[in-house]
């Protein structure tokens, strides 16, 4: 498989996390692999969206949170304080839960980083609109109303959306914090669907609570409990042979 | 011994009552103002200097005069009170003196107006030399609305969705660039909203600019920002009090046209909303 020769993307080391006194995440250690699906699961408020948050460093927003440790990506350590967030947040991209377009055009929704980021004119605009599009399977839907507000699209369009904004702004690392929680199983075996395809082009790291979904979608999965990653591994090896007992347990649905 | 559907009709007649108590006098006093005051409305009466001691003639002087102010106070305090709002509701950390700070403004909106016109009078008027005159009033006045701008911009900010400035900032972009490109064009409505209340207010009150600009009678134009100037609420209250045998048609003609003024300056500040709304295709 060459699995070795993977190029790690994203590197965590003894990550400690605390929201004012309560410590969030214990002692994380982690190897997330370029273009791969990692998947985190485990029970809610285990930290896996913490987890998640740390890497994008969405976590500042909260008042009083405190981080320990070391987290890598591409050879940088994104925790250092002096650390870009403007360019550290474009290359790391994030999904959330509930779709979240700006109610504004399906087409403003595409550019909004670009434009903020500024430069790009009308041209290279309408070009960045059409591939970004075209990398999350939308454009043949929407070619023809790029001026329609974004919120008048199904709940799977605007999570479509808003992952084409990722690409917009040229992510090469995609946080997908419970993409499909909102949506219906149609809409999110499309989506998943579409993480497949996005894999040979971006690192996916998934949070989810939907155990079916982490055992289709993804190459590697990490169990979280109450602030620990419990076990990492192979998603196979996760699912079928886990090594812990707590990872089991919350598999084979004794707790969770 | 509940009927919900007895209470249900109960409730249904009170909120409805409570409603109408509100829509019907603001009806009455419109209908009255403008069947007593439409005779009066002419050519003449917009644009000619008050005659015979106020008893005639027109009261353009005061149009001007009221048109000046509520220019001035809008112009001094919406960028003061947006930026405060935008300060207070996205920079400020949510502590026991912000917090004391947003009470503070809420209670200014409530103080009497007499008590800006005497603080106008000590500040402007006669530290700062301006004299009774435009800036004075202006800057009263502007003084009264702020209150009311910061508050009601403040809240029209904070109701934006916090998911949305969590988006931005995810796509990289600073606080500042949330701020003007999505916090900002969401909150516009209510900042507009707010402004809108401010504007009504400066135009009508009469108490802030007594003793700051307003001439009992002064039949010319303003030339500068320093000179008194006659203003509408203030003509009214001394064409209805001080000068004796004035005409109802007078009076009310007066009235008609502040109200009308206000409803005019609403209804641009409406259109430019709905002129942003629509840009925002939202």
């Amino acid at each position: 498989m060459g699995e070795d020769l993977d190029k790690l993307k994203i590197q965590v080391n003894n990550l400690n996390l605390w929201y004012s006194s309560f410590q969030a995440l214990k002692d994380v250690n982690a190897s997330f692999k370029e273009r791969l699906i990692t998947a985190i699961i485990g029970p809610s408020g285990c930290g896996k969206t913490t987890l998640l948050r740390v890497f994008n460093r969405m976590n500042d927003l909260v008042e009083g949170v405190r981080v320990a440790g070391t987290v890598m990506v591409d050879g940088i350590n994104v925790i250092a304080p002096d650390t870009d967030l403007m360019t550290l947040r474009r290359k790391i991209g994030m999904v959330f839960q509930r779709p979240n377009p700006f109610p504004l055009s399906t087409y403003e929704n595409v550019v909004f980083g670009p434009r903020i980021h500024g430069r790009a004119g009308k041209n290279e605009l309408d070009d960045i609109a059409e591939k970004s599009l075209q990398a999350v399977l939308l454009w043949d839907e929407l070619k023809d109303r790029l001026d329609k507000p974004a919120l008048s699209l199904s709940l799977e369009q605007q999570q479509r959306l808003c992952i084409a904004r990722l690409i917009a702004v040229r992510s090469d690392i995609l946080l997908l914090d419970e993409p499909c929680s909102a949506l219906d199983p149609q809409a999110t075996q499309a989506i998943e669907e579409l993480m497949r395809g996005l894999k040979n082009n971006y690192t996916l790291i998934v949070v989810t609570h939907n155990m079916q979904q982490a055992a289709r979608v993804s190459d590697e999965t990490g169990f979280m409990l109450l602030g620990e990653l419990i076990e990492f591994g192979e998603t196979d090896q996760i699912f079928t042979r886990p090594r812990d007992k707590r990872t089991e347990d919350y598999i084979t649905g004794r707790f969770g | 011994m509940r009927n919900p559907r007895r209470t249900e009709k109960i409730a249904f007649f009170f909120l409805f009552l409570a409603t109408a108590l509100i829509v019907l006098p603001v009806g009455l006093i419109v209908v009255s103002i403008v069947r007593k005051g439409l005779p009066a409305i002419s050519w003449q009466f917009l644009t000619d200097i008050p005659r015979e001691g106020m008893r005639g003639g027109g009261i353009l002087p005061a149009i001007v005069g009221t048109l000046y102010l509520v220019l001035g106070a809008i112009v001094f305090a919406l960028p003061i009170g947006l930026f405060a709002a935008i300060y207070l509701s996205e920079y400020a950390k949510d502590n026991v003196l912000t917090r004391i700070i947003k009470l503070a403004i809420v209670n200014l909106a409530g103080v009497p107006s007499v008590v800006y016109g005497l603080f106008g009078l000590a500040l402007f008027v006669v530290f700062f030399r301006f004299g009774a005159s435009i800036l004075s009033g202006s800057l009263t006045l502007g003084i009264m609305v702020l209150p009311i701008i910061i508050t009601a911009s403040r809240e029209a900010l904070e109701s934006v969705p916090q998911a949305f400035r969590e988006v931005s900032l995810s796509l990289g972009a600073s606080k500042w660039q949330t701020i003007r490109h999505v916090v900002l064009p969401n909150g516009i409505s209510g900042i507009l909203t707010g402004t809108i209340l401010g504007l009504g207010r400066a135009a009508g009150e009469t108490a802030p600019i007594l003793f700051t600009v307003a001439a009992f009678y002064h039949p010319q134009l303003p030339r500068s920002i320093f000179d008194q100037a006659m203003a509408l609420p203030y003509h009214l209250y001394v064409i209805s009090t001080q000068v004796p045998n004035v005409g109802d048609k007078m009076r009310y003609g007066t009235a008609l046209v502040l109200l009308g003024l206000v409803l005019i300056m609403n209804s641009v500040a409406l259109v430019v909303r709905f002129r942003f709304r629509k840009r925002h295709r939202w």
